[in-house]
């Protein structure tokens, strides 16, 4: 039996963060009910003339600069021909001819090592509808929601250039933290903002002919498409070792089943029939117009990197791992703004932060601990207020309730105690109740103290100021 | 000039989602081949030093701004549709097959 291995490319979608549709003034916020974002032109009506959302263009050329592309001067968009019920005009509108980026290349950290996959392009075109199944055994109907239809999207489309999930993983892990760092996308992918495909064939490990290829949509999430990987490969190879041949085709993957499915074959599906739009005109991005985009792209991630250790005077492996996604650097910039102590919150953010945001599965903008709060945790830490035992468990309920910290340290009482009175009448209580601890701490074993201080903070339950507690003991004892 | 066969005909009948009678086949295998006989003729011009071009006349980037404009209510956006139900249009079950964008 040979062994194989797989070679992947990608088609990634993203739909662009700007306020419109592509061709239209509709407004894409997420969530509004059916059918209320649509108008004559995105609805496919007869005679009406879509118009070039600017922004959108602009999002693309910065996309493809971003992914080192060649800029088509001249640039045109095509009609894509087929029917679907999604697709209300029975053509999507793309671009087949004069894509807007070209020959580019995005470079991967995989595991230490870089590797460069070639973009094959970048181009522009419109999201289609939603097609709603009725959860209805044996209906005979489907609904249409046309509210995304008209959305501007990006796809970009690399080179059979992966050889493994694991630099599978970082194509996609690194795509969208660029398009976050560049902001053209939110690339919510709760909301499908943003879409893979994988194309993947395998080919006997030492031989360099590429297999037949197989498409695979419908990969929702990163953990799916590392799946479908997984499973094509071993699909293929299985194929291929009974002696079988592979057939070019597309397939879904079915989440329900952990497998690709053929879909039902269409022999005339690839049949488009491009041809250059009539309704729209050239883009014509002049030299100038591209530098000028080149020259305001936003801060890419290793600039913000280099910027974090010299602003805030964070370690190198700090500035890396707060900068690894564009909303968790943001996060930590709020959290500076609010409370200037760097090195702190950089430590909490790479313990308690991160830990909880990968529990829970959620970026840091929709972290239920608003980056004001944990500067107000910080603050009050610094300003002696809690202990940093407390701050813990002030830090997980925050996170469990979405409460304000300091709400919760006044609410329940946890204040820490820097009344020497108070904590004095503590440590009598305690030297009291352990001699035998004292005669080894006045024997000189200064280990000892810190486990006098400990029955000491048990009884103020964790609210002595545990400096002020050390001080105390040393004070009673050597006197 | 290539002749045009019924088979073409049909193809492209189909990829337009026309039904049409054998009848309808030879007519329009008679009538579509004329044309694009007529059309052919521009294949006489020399045309290697012309670019490729989508329009008879020169206008080059129009766009609009980014701003929201006013949509359709949900009750005019469904108005034309033979049938509709829970605000979206209804159409004949399809599989999640297929789709292209």
């Amino acid at each position: 039996m040979a062994t194989y291995e797989p070679v992947i490319g990608f088609e990634v979608h993203t739909e662009l963060s700007t306020a419109t549709k592509i061709f239209c003034g509709c407004d894409i916020t997420y969530g509004a009910p059916p059918n209320t974002q649509v108008c004559p032109i995105c609805l496919g009506m007869p005679g009406v003339l879509p118009v070039l959302n600017r922004q959108a263009i602009e999002y693309t050329i910065r996309t493809a600069i971003a992914l080192n592309c060649e800029i088509t001067e001249r640039t045109v968009f095509d009609r894509k021909n087929y029917y679907y019920p999604d697709l209300p005009k029975n053509y999507q509108i793309s671009q087949n001819y004069a894509s807007l980026g070209l020959n580019g290349y995005v470079d991967l950290d995989v595991n230490g090592t870089t590797k460069r996959v070639r973009i094959n392009n970048v181009h522009l075109e419109e999201d289609a509808g939603k097609l709603i199944h009725p959860d209805i055994p044996g209906a005979d109907y489907s609904l249409v929601d046309l509210n995304r239809a008209g959305t501007a999207l990006i796809e970009i489309v690399s080179e059979p250039d992966i050889d493994n999930a694991d630099e599978a993983l970082a194509y996609m892990q690194t795509l969208k933290n660029l398009l976050e760092y560049i902001e053209v996308s939110d690339c919510k992918m709760q909301e499908g903002r943003l879409r893979f495909e994988v194309n993947i064939s395998v080919r006997e490990v030492g031989t360099k002919t590429l297999g037949t290829k197989v498409e695979i949509k419908n990969l929702n999430s990163m953990k799916t498409a590392l799946k479908c990987i997984e499973y094509e490969t071993r699909r293929q190879s299985d194929a291929l070792n009974r002696g079988e041949k592979i057939i070019q085709e597309t397939r879904l993957w079915d989440e329900a089943v952990g497998a690709t499915r053929a879909m039902r074959s269409k022999e005339d599906a690839h049949d488009y029939r491009y041809f250059p739009d009539p309704d729209l005109v050239e883009v014509h991005i002049t030299p100038e117009w591209r530098e000028e985009v080149r020259a305001h792209l936003p801060e890419l991630q290793d600039a913000k990197r280099r910027r974090f250790v010299e602003e805030y005077g964070l370690p190198e492996y700090d500035a890396r791992v707060l900068t690894s996604a564009k909303k968790t650097a943001t996060y930590y910039e709020h959290a500076v703004a609010a409370h200037k102590n760097p090195k702190s919150l950089s430590n909490w953010m790479m313990t308690e932060v991160l830990r909880e945001l990968n529990a829970r599965d959620v970026e840091a903008d929709e972290f239920p601990l608003k980056s004001e709060g944990l500067a107000s945790i910080v603050r009050m830490i610094d300003e002696g207020k809690i202990s940093g035992k407390i701050a813990k468990d002030v830090f997980a309920k925050a996170v469990e309730t979405g409460r304000a910290p300091e709400e919760i340290v006044q609410s329940e009482g946890l204040l820490q105690v820097s009344d020497t009175g108070e904590i004095e009448k503590f440590v009598d209580e305690a030297i009291a109740e352990n001699p035998d601890m004292v005669a080894k701490i006045q024997g000189g074993n200064a280990k000892t103290i810190q486990a006098l201080v400990g029955q000491v903070m048990k009884k103020s339950r964790g609210k002595a100021n545990p400096a002020l507690v050390n001080e105390l003991i040393n004070r009673k004892l050597q006197s | 000039m290539a002749e045009l066969s019924e088979e073409q005909v049909r193809d492209v009948a189909m990829l337009s989602r026309l039904e049409l009678t054998d009848d309808e086949i030879r007519h329009y295998t008679k009538d579509l081949g004329s044309i694009l006989g007529y059309v052919e003729q521009l294949n006489e011009l020399d045309t290697s030093s012309v670019l490729p071009t989508s329009h008879s006349f020169h206008v080059e980037n129009v766009f609009r701004e980014d701003i929201v404009r006013p949509s359709l209510s949900n009750e005019e956006a469904l108005a034309n549709a033979p049938d509709h139900e829970d605000e979206c249009f209804k159409v004949p079950a399809v599989l999640q097959d297929g789709g292209g964008a």
